[in-house]
């Protein structure tokens, strides 16, 4: 798909940017999301590897601002705007949110796939912030990666393959 | 708050000894409805950083069957039993006579039938547990999946997410043979279910 050049990688419960030249990836979304930004001017790719939809339910200690969609989506657009982004030019693409197991009864945690999804939107149209495009949703694992000169989202799955968004 | 800062060595040790009886008695069931002997690996208890657990089957994109259980009851937590596909067609053909198809995924006999296998290993490593702790501990119904390792074992530690970004495993392998292809489980009890299990078995408490 792209020969292996600066491939920053993003772990769960973290984010980071990528300019100019290469690509940005995270691996196995289950129930996280994938956030991306992009600013096609300057070709600045950020993505964050949401785990949990608010930071309301963070216990006492350091916070992973990383983790929650609530405070992943200003750090990455802060610390885009630092490397030039303008937020007016940003858009958004997302990908994950999947329930990986399907059970008819069970607590909140169960659906935490879909409340990160609907989370992210959320605070994506607070910061109005289109949404150009996603796959998130169904039952399977995902791993993306955004070319950052392109702004294309790629996304692989074991069960649907390869598309790119 | 730190999660695990009154681990010591002897908890380990305790967490330890409650994985090898669940798992001891999983391995005797498996072992009879096989009929052939399966050894385990001694259990590991580990805090494994929510990046690092993944790597215990092959990393984040490594493709596993896994049927997953919530436990619950008095000491709630997450189980899951994975396997490589492979390993996964060999129970099937060894232990339900299903010659699994060719195709690159469970039909949904095949997938049933998994979760059957699943369902009692699930079920004896459980109830032993239960038995040694004298705490309730139910599976619910399995949920199975054949899909990237990351994705799957994400789902498992949504509890440690609320409160670290570690969390931790009670890890045993399943041997025949030489062969590692059997399985292997993973418990990961829900933060608050430790006390519980310490106190059930007699472990002072050092904590405030």
């Amino acid at each position: 798909m792209i020969e292996e050049q600066n491939i920053v990688k993003v772990g769960m419960a973290d984010l980071n940017v990528v300019k100019t030249s290469g690509i940005i990836r995270t691996t196995g979304l289950g129930s996280c999301v994938g956030l991306t930004l992009y600013d096609k001017n300057i070709q600045l790719a950020g993505m964050a590897h949401v785990m949990l939809p608010s930071s309301d339910i963070a216990r006492d200690g350091q916070l992973n601002i990383a983790k929650y969609a609530d405070t992943a989506l200003p750090e990455l657009v802060r610390k885009m705007t630092e490397l030039g982004a303008s937020r007016s030019r940003l858009v958004a693409k997302m990908a994950g949110g999947a329930q990986m197991f399907n059970f008819s009864s069970g607590g909140d945690h169960m659906r935490i796939g879909p409340r990160n999804v609907e989370a992210c939107k959320l605070f994506l149209e607070e910061y109005k912030i289109p949404l150009l495009a996603e796959d998130t949703g169904a039952n399977y694992g995902r791993t993306i990666e955004m070319d950052c000169i392109s702004g294309i989202l790629f996304i692989r799955s074991v069960q649907m393959g390869k598309k790119e968004l | 708050m730190n999660l695990f800062g009154n681990l010591e060595g002897f908890k380990m040790d305790v967490l330890k000894e409650v994985g090898n009886i669940g798992a001891g008695n999983a391995a005797t069931a498996l072992s009879q409805l096989l009929d052939k002997p399966i050894d385990m690996a001694v259990p590991k208890v580990q805090i494994l950083p929510f990046e690092k657990i993944a790597d215990k089957v092959g990393g984040p994109e490594q493709i596993v069957l896994a049927v997953f259980f919530r436990v619950e009851g008095e000491a709630p937590g997450n189980l899951f039993f994975i396997l490589t596909p492979e390993a996964g067609k060999g129970l099937l053909h060894r232990l339900a006579g299903i010659e699994a198809s060719d195709e690159e995924f469970f039909n949904e006999m095949e997938q049933s039938a998994l979760s059957e296998i699943g369902n009692i290993l699930a079920g004896s490593y459980l109830s032993s547990l239960a038995d040694f702790t004298k705490l309730s501990m139910t599976p619910t119904v399995p949920g199975l999946a054949m899909d990237m390792a990351g994705a799957i074992l994400n789902y498992g530690l949504i509890q440690f997410g609320e409160m670290g970004d570690d969390a931790l495993l009670i890890d045993t392998t399943f041997l025949e043979g030489k062969e590692e292809v059997e399985g292997q489980f993973f418990l990961i009890p829900d933060p608050e279910s430790f006390d519980k299990i310490f106190k059930s078995l007699g472990v002072p408490l050092t904590d405030d």
